[in-house]
């Protein structure tokens, strides 16, 4: 499904993606763990096409298309969604017109009518319902005023409705409370499919005890320094990653 | 000014002789007295602090003539649609006189009166001598000079204490003429204890006129104003309008203003605030391409416990210029005074400028006074946002834009009017669909 190969990205003539090797097929999992700072948010956004990076070398390919030659929507409808790590707050936008923005947007890109009003708010109240949310945030400004938690619930609310091919979650689960963190790994595993792929960045083993990784990749320095299966999360969350760092990488 | 230069003045002694109130003493003095200061001073100049952000130049350049009788109005119910409320009692005043025919006032309770200005002149002279000029003043500035000299008619309302109307009462300002100036003058009295809601229109034809608007509005004790003026004029248009409010003890005004048309718009709010009253004071400024859009607003704490509340928004696009001057006046005896301004500019366009300065000035010591200003772009990291939730970028920028100015459409509490702007808003920057 995604093919990422030899992924060098520069910020402001920093290089921050030092030569990134990544396959992932539909139905997979891979985890991608590492110290702050390393670059994983940088690969998340190169991915889903934020600007104000510079893509020096390398490739991604999605799906047989060249990835980072399309604007960000034309990637979204394609199937490709970024949960952020810092959701945006939209004043003014509410959640309920930019749902139904987004999903309109999505149809109309593969040949679909638009969603009829009275099916997309019974689609929207069962997901909202499945995630413990309240109603009300469907009336509320896009995550305006909403706690952290509440921010990463309605990341994987519009997720649950748009039903994209590649989910990239970025530290979805940092700041969630262990009852929150099952409801959106709950959220998470009813969206898992043969034909779905996931990358969840994250920098705790306690998230894949809920959501099980094919794989776990270690990001350090802008590369990927150790791949391994979920065992690897085990270790790293036992050793940290200075073993791993200081080259001292057991074969 | 040199009279042989100004137009103005030389047409005005013909003008005179069919100016409504002639037999009124008093008027003729304040039309005298605003005829000299005109006469001297002309339309406000760019020396003037309170007009050095709007230079008048352009204007002078010109000479719009009033329409001295009411013609047979060249529109009709249909082309008032988009304007006129359904809901509402309605006032319309054709290039600068009152049509009743266009008018609608049944059902309006029979102790509230409502007349043109020039029959109010006529029948209720003594009555109008009460109020007419105590709210503002020829020293104001020029055109309320011109306006008080000009003025062809307007509309005179008169609430009476402890009324309540449940719809609004619309006055539509609709200039049909090129080349016309409409002076129009309104005078609107709310007595104690009265309620009511008051919305000014400004329309006209696609082609260039002057539109000089005054009303004075006085809310008596312990009554409610909510006024809303929605300023629609032709691209082409110059216009002023200047709405001036005198609250008694307890008074609420609370007042929207809707600054979206006009090349050269300019709009003055001034209220002086009694003992425990409170003002409201919402703004929504939109301008493209040439658009220079001016608001002013004054708010003068005389007496203690009174609080005022100020937000303007400002959307500039092409090469607008907005300006927002707004200034507190709390006076010496105005203790406890509440008062906080807020002006927010967004930007859409590097050629795009705003001029904002708000002012407080504070002679008392124990008062709550803030004030705030911003200027900024759209937020990338929201259009991003919105694209990685598959919505392309002028669409997201459009929702964006929509959505900062539809705060102030929000605050309307009239939900015809709401639809009614949001179609206006929608209009002015399109392809956003709802
Ligand atoms: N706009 C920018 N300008 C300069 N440096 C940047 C910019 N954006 C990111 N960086 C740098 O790039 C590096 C990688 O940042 P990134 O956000 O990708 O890290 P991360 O692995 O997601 O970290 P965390 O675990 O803290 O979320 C950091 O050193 C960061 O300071
Ligand atoms: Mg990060």
């Amino acid at each position: 499904m995604l093919s990422i190969k030899d992924l060098t990205v520069n910020v402001n003539d920093k290089k921050i993606l030092k030569g990134i090797n990544l396959e992932i097929k539909a139905g997979e999992i891979h985890a991608i763990m590492g110290p702050n700072g390393s670059g994983k948010s940088t690969l998340s956004h190169i991915l889903s096409g934020k600007s104000g990076y510079e893509v020096t070398g390398g490739s991604a390919t999605y799906q047989g298309k060249d990835l980072l030659a399309m604007p960000p929507e034309i990637r979204a409808r394609e199937g490709v969604f970024l949960a952020f790590q810092y959701p945006v707050e939209i004043p003014g936008v509410s959640n309920v017109y930019l749902l139904k923005a987004a999903l309109n947007a999505v149809r109309k890109y593969n040949g679909q009518d638009e969603v009829d009003a009275m099916d997309f708010l019974t689609l929207v109240k069962g997901k909202i319902k499945a995630l413990e949310m309240d109603e009300k945030f469907l009336y509320r400004a896009v995550n305006e005023g909403f706690s952290g938690g509440e921010k990463k619930r309605n990341e994987i609310l519009q997720m649950a409705i748009l039903e994209p091919k590649l989910c990239i979650l970025d530290e979805t689960d940092s700041g969630l409370d262990i009852d929150a963190l099952k409801v959106v790994a709950d959220g998470v595993n009813s969206l898992r499919s043969p034909d779905r792929a996931f990358i969840m960045v994250t920098h705790y083993q306690r998230l894949l005890d809920y959501i099980k990784p094919d794989f776990v990749h270690v990001l350090a320095h802008g590369q990927i320094i150790k791949s391994g299966g979920p065992e690897l999360a085990l270790e790293l969350e036992e050793k940290g990653y200075g073993w791993l760092e200081d080259g001292q990488v057991a074969a | 000014m040199n009279t042989a230069l100004n137009p103005y003045m030389a047409a005005y002694p013909a003008l005179a002789a069919v100016l409504p109130g002639q037999a009124l003493a008093w008027l003729q003095d304040i039309r005298a007295d605003a005829l000299a200061r005109f006469s001297s001073h002309g339309f406000p100049s760019a020396r003037e602090e309170d007009w050095r952000y709007t230079n008048l130049a352009a204007l002078a350049k010109q000479t719009f003539a009033p329409v001295v009788a009411a013609a047979e109005p060249i529109i009709d119910a249909e082309w008032l649609k988009p304007y006129q409320l359904a809901d509402a009692w309605s006032l319309v005043l054709v290039d600068g006189h009152f049509c009743a025919a266009l008018s609608r006032t049944d059902g309006l309770p029979e102790s509230v009166q409502v007349l043109g200005m020039a029959d109010a002149l006529q029948t209720y002279g003594g009555q109008v001598a009460a109020y007419f000029g105590k709210a503002v003043d020829s020293a104001e500035h020029g055109f309320i000079a011109f306006n008080n000299a000009w003025f062809t008619d307007g509309v005179f309302v008169d609430i009476p204490a402890q009324l309540v109307l449940d719809k609004p009462i619309q006055c539509l300002h609709i200039v049909t003429q090129a080349g016309a100036v409409a002076a129009t003058r309104n005078l609107l009295v709310l007595g104690a204890n009265a309620s009511a809601q008051w919305l000014e229109t400004f329309v006209g034809a696609e082609v260039a006129y002057l539109s000089a608007a005054v009303t004075e509005a006085f809310v008596g004790q312990n009554a409610s104003l909510t006024a809303y003026k929605v300023q629609c004029e032709s691209a082409q248009a110059y216009h002023f309008g200047g709405l001036y409010v005198q609250q008694a003890r307890d008074a609420r005004f609370n007042q929207h203003n809707f600054a979206f048309g006009g090349l050269l718009a300019r709009s003055d709010i001034r209220t002086d605030l009694g003992q425990g009253s409170e003002c409201e004071l919402n703004g929504l400024y939109l301008g493209v391409k040439r658009q220079h859009i001016d608001n002013h607003t004054r708010i003068n704490h005389t007496q203690p416990h009174a609080s005022s509340r100020q937000l303007y928004k400002g959307v500039l696009d092409g090469r607008a210029r907005g300006v927002f001057q707004g200034r507190v006046v709390v006076a010496e005896q105005a203790q406890k005074t509440d008062s906080d301004m807020n002006n927010r500019n967004l930007l859409l366009s590097p050629d795009a400028e705003v001029d904002t300065k708000p002012q407080l000035e504070i002679y008392a010591d124990d008062v709550k006074c803030g004030h705030g200003v911003t200027i900024g772009q759209l937020d990338e990291k929201s259009v991003f946002y919105l694209q990685s939730r598959c919505i392309d970028e002028e669409t997201a920028r459009n929702m964006l834009t929509f959505a900062f100015a539809n705060e102030m459409v929000d605050k309307v509490a009239n939900e015809e009017l709401k639809i009614q702007l949001q179609g206006l808003l929608l209009k002015k920057f399109s392809s956003v669909i709802l």
